[in-house]
């Protein structure tokens, strides 16, 4: 098993495996699965009318801000009023575990979402509850005509009745394996000096650098 | 978080948590729908055995708005006030299943001694204890204070302390805490504090203190402040001896017109602030308390954020 | 000599004969100590005699009995505080062999019947002498002379007037008890606190009280009070004492004062020779006391002045106070602590164990002086052979966890609780009686009132 033959793994080299992480998605490989995505959107919307992309913070924000861009460039959308993030946290059911958790900003978009074909975005889909929290703050904001939903990864072992309408990989994995989306505006060094004042400006270069998808364990 | 006791046992992490928390609560009262599910089931108890329905209000309408119940218990009219202890009291308030309480009490140290005696097991909420301490309202100025230089610099807020800020508190520092909350908090989160006052009106042992202390209002209008914050002066402490008269203290210490207009005249952005209620023409005149450098309205509404944000990370997360 | 103290002196044909086996003597050299009937009979490096009880003593100091000069028994009235019964137990589990009790019960001891009634209940109790202190103004009020002479004239020969707890605060009033005390040979115990300078005052003012918002009880309070009684006590040629001395001004007062010759003796408890205004952070009430807990520096100039003799006595202020008078808001509590129980220890691990004094002036502090001010015939004698057998065992280097609920006072408020404390009371012999041995509570004295 890899556990063994990492330990002499060169720790210079982040592309190869390292430790008991092993890399899913390069940044190549995120670039083409949105783009593929983004195709889709389209497609299944048949055009970007009365199309919304809402971001689930953290990851999922700069995912819809990448693919805002893509259906930008590939078709007449308008990211300056159709995008937006959406934080869930005060949603949750599971806020008496773990530590307490600083809700993120939510930015509407300028159109609102009623009567919109509202597209969740967010990295991870894997038990569904986050996505239950969306649904449930969502109705809060607005009447959307149509919910979908984009992953960048689909990690199966939903404990709700939840599925995804476009997802970038589907990626079998055990319970106890982790997955880490990293993105460079949120996981390069300079994102990390913001901290929680938000994520950075990332040029292709720094994609190129930070972005991975990995399982740990 | 286990309590919310005084402003003094906060990182500077933590206050800077509960203020961008207090933000995003903030966002919420901008939605059409003012509520948020996060404290649903849970029941917040408000404590008062001082009259503030401010303060009250603020924390109700702060927990309602997260959708947890609310049970306001207060000492007048009640068996407090016919001699029942605040053990008795406390463990009424667990019979009753209380997650957290908000308590406000006449005495230093009440929920201090409500979270540490072991009486019971709910996240103890300071809403002002005596003389000592009054962490939300500190919290909630830091907020405002925060806003302040945002809006000025054109910057977010979130994530930034108040370094470099300079805060004029003007009053009776000796029976305030509202003062000592915020020297505590505005000095962890960077600023500068200076205290102003007549000596009567200064506590002993001030010099241990992380404030500058001058007796003269003008000089230290004069340094240019980010803002002032003008206590309440109880108009018994006259007859204590603590100043001659209520109009000595005005012309002094208060805020008076001409003070208002010399920071008009010198283009200085301090902001006005007051934690209420407010004895116009005694601290602070009519005219600073309506002028536009007032940010009296601006704290109120931020102090249900605060409250909000406090229940909030209080009432979340594993114990 | 007061002869209707049957426990004060004298021979007890019924307390039988104890050896007292290589006692360390005022910690100084080892001994033997023979009692028989109430007496100390003989001492010498080696006594064997057939016909007694041993206790075996080594490596524990011998000390004459403790007599404190400033306890609060809280009967009559506050029964459930405290009780004669109770109190002289824990005085006897301190090792206390004669307490001074304050005359702030209720009724006030202002008069000869309540001092008598005092006096009474100790003799009953029969584990330590209880000598009554008379209140100076009637009802502790301040405003009228109590009755002094029927007071010192009754059987309990009072000869130490207090109002402690409150201060003689009129100066004219405090002139005229500091005047007729002399009658008697009495002393005035004064607890000085100016009352305008302390209304509402719930700490020691400084750097803690501006921190937690509680009133301020100022140094000052204590110190001009100090000032005027040393300035009056000089004028009409009479003695005064200071009640639980707390602040370092006091001390340079009461020292200038002794150097004017002066005639004042000053009193010092352990709790503040030990403890700090710091640990009101906690709000925990049972650090809360009257003269409040003050800062290091004070504690340091109040060690400094014990070892110097500047400070005469320690005197341990003990004041149980039943738990729910404790169990609740800080400025809702009860003022005191109780202190018989652990004085000596306290004593030990802030002034013996310090270097500041030495077993023989430990003896001074807590028997000897405390005896002459108060003129109490037959306590804090020389542990001599023909004295009185009021004797202290008290091993030094045995470490105590405090633990109030063990305390045989009633009350709880201890504030040493959860502490370790230095050494600990082996025996206490009453008049030639073992009260305590083994460091457990014994049976009274035999020729206890009513047995």
């Amino acid at each position: 098993m890899s556990r063994k033959n990492t330990a002499d793994t060169d720790p210079q080299d982040p592309g190869e495996i390292s430790g008991t992480t092993r890399r899913i998605l390069s940044a190549a490989d995120i670039d083409r699965a949105l783009t593929r995505v983004a195709h889709e959107i389209l497609e299944s919307n048949k055009g970007p009318q009365d199309l919304v992309l809402l971001g689930i913070p953290r990851r999922g924000f700069p995912l819809a801000q990448r693919l805002a861009d893509k259906l930008a460039a590939i078709d007449d959308f308008d990211p300056s009023t159709s995008l937006g993030q959406m934080d869930v946290t005060m949603y949750r059911d599971d806020l008496r575990r773990g530590p307490s958790r600083v809700p993120w900003p939510t930015v509407m978009p300028a159109r609102g979402v009623d009567d919109a074909t509202v597209v969740l975005v967010d990295d991870v889909l894997y038990s569904g509850r986050t996505i239950r929290s969306a649904l449930d703050a969502l109705t809060e904001l607005g009447r959307p005509a149509v919910v979908r939903l984009a992953v960048l990864v689909d990690r199966g072992h939903r404990e709700l009745p939840i599925r995804a309408d476009f997802v970038g990989k589907n990626l079998p994995t055990s319970s106890r394996e982790k997955v880490r989306v990293r993105l460079a505006e949120i996981d390069s060094p300079a994102a990390a000096e913001l901290g929680l004042r938000g994520a950075a400006e990332a040029t292709p270069q720094d994609r190129e650098r930070y972005d991975e998808v990995v399982i740990e364990g | 978080m286990r309590h919310l006791l005084s402003t003094r046992d906060l990182t500077r992490d933590q206050a800077i948590e509960i203020l961008d928390t207090a933000d995003r609560m903030a966002e919420v009262g901008q939605q059409s729908v003012k509520k948020l599910p996060a404290l649903r089931g849970r029941t917040v108890v408000n404590l008062f055995f001082e009259d503030s329905t401010r303060t009250r209000i603020s924390f109700e309408s702060a927990a309602k708005r997260l959708s947890a119940d609310v049970i306001n218990f207060s000492a007048k009219g009640s068996s407090v006030s016919k001699g029942e202890s605040l053990k008795d009291t406390a463990q009424t308030l667990m019979a009753m299943d209380a997650d957290a309480v908000v308590i406000r009490h006449g005495t230093s140290g009440a929920p201090q001694r409500l979270a540490t005696a072991g009486w019971i097991d709910a996240a103890v909420l300071n809403a002002g204890d005596g003389k000592h301490e009054h962490p939300t309202q500190a919290l909630l100025d830091a907020m405002t204070l925060r806003q302040h230089r945002a809006a000025l610099a054109g910057e977010e807020t979130t994530g930034t302390g108040l370094d470099g800020m300079h805060v004029v508190i003007v009053g009776d520092i000796l029976h305030s805490r509202v003062a000592r909350s915020n020297m505590w908090l505005l000095t962890t989160l960077g600023a500068r504090v200076t205290f102003v006052a007549p000596p009567t009106l200064m506590p002993v042992g001030v010099e241990h203190w992380p404030a500058d202390v001058v007796f003269d209002l003008d000089t230290a209008l004069a340094r240019d402040p980010d803002a002032v914050m003008l206590l309440r002066v109880q108009r018994e402490r006259m007859h204590a001896a603590f100043f001659p008269s209520e109009a000595e203290y005005a012309r002094l210490w208060g805020l008076t017109p001409e003070r208002l207009a010399a920071l008009d005249a010198a283009g200085a952005t301090t902001a006005i602030m007051h934690p209420g209620p407010m004895n116009r023409g005694l601290e602070i005149s009519s005219a600073a308390a309506d002028s536009p450098r007032s940010t009296v309205l601006r704290q109120v509404s931020n102090g249900v954020a605060v409250r909000m944000a406090c229940l909030y990370l209080l009432l979340t997360g594993a114990r | 000599m007061n002869t209707q103290n049957v426990e004060s002196s004298g021979s007890h044909p019924d307390t039988g004969r104890w050896l007292i086996k290589g006692a360390d003597l005022l910690g100084e050299k080892r001994v033997d100590i023979l009692v028989v009937d109430g007496v100390i009979a003989a001492i010498d490096a080696e006594i064997t005699d057939a016909e007694v009880t041993t206790v075996d003593a080594a490596g524990q100091i011998a000390l004459p009995g403790l007599v404190d000069i400033h306890t609060h028994l809280r009967e009559p009235g506050r029964e459930d505080a405290e009780t004669v019964e109770t109190g002289t137990r824990a005085a006897a589990k301190g090792g206390y062999t004669a307490v001074f009790a304050m005359a702030n019960s209720n009724p006030v001891a202002d008069t000869a019947g309540v001092v008598e009634q005092v006096w009474g209940l100790g003799r009953d109790s029969g584990w330590t002498q209880v000598q009554p202190v008379g209140a100076v103004t009637v009802g502790l009020e301040g405003k009228q002379l109590s009755e002094i002479g029927a007071m010192a004239e009754s059987r309990a020969q009072v000869r130490v007037f207090s109002d402690d707890g409150k201060c003689v605060h009129d100066p004219l009033l405090m002139r005229r008890a500091l005047e007729y005390v002399k009658t008697f040979d009495g002393v005035v115990a004064q607890h000085s606190q100016e009352p305008r300078l302390t209304e509402g005052a719930q700490m020691n003012e400084g750097a803690v009280s501006a921190d937690l918002g509680l009133t301020g009880w100022p140094a000052v309070a204590e110190e001009s009070i100090i000032a005027r009684d040393v300035l009056l006590a000089q004028h009409v040629g009479s003695r005064v004492h200071i009640c639980h001395l707390s602040t370092k001004g006091s001390v340079e007062l009461v020292r200038g004062a002794k150097e004017r010759g002066i005639d004042v003796t000053a009193e010092a408890t352990p709790h503040h020779l030990l403890l700090t205004d710091e640990l009101v952070r906690t709000f925990d009430p049972v650090y809360k006391v009257n003269p409040p807990l003050r800062t290091d520096d004070d504690v340091q100039a109040l060690r400094a002045a014990v070892a110097d003799g500047t400070i005469d006595v320690v005197g341990t202020d003990h004041a149980p106070h039943p738990t729910e008078d404790k169990e609740c808001e800080w400025t809702c509590a009860a003022m005191g602590m109780t202190g018989l129980e652990t004085a000596l220890s306290v004593v030990q691990h802030t002034l013996v164990d310090t270097g500041a004094v030495t077993w023989r002036d430990v003896a001074r502090i807590m028997s000897a002086t405390p005896a002459r001010i108060g003129r109490l015939e037959g306590q804090g004698r020389p542990l001599e052979v023909g004295e009185p057998a009021n004797i202290v065992l008290f091993d030094p280097a045995a470490e105590t966890l405090v633990d109030p609920e063990n305390h045989e006072s009633k009350g709880r408020n201890s504030p040493y609780r959860g502490l370790t404390l230095p050494g600990a009371v082996r025996a206490t012999f009453f008049a030639g009686h073992p009260v305590v041995l083994g460091g457990t509570l014994m049976r009274p004295h035999p020729a206890a009132g009513g047995r």
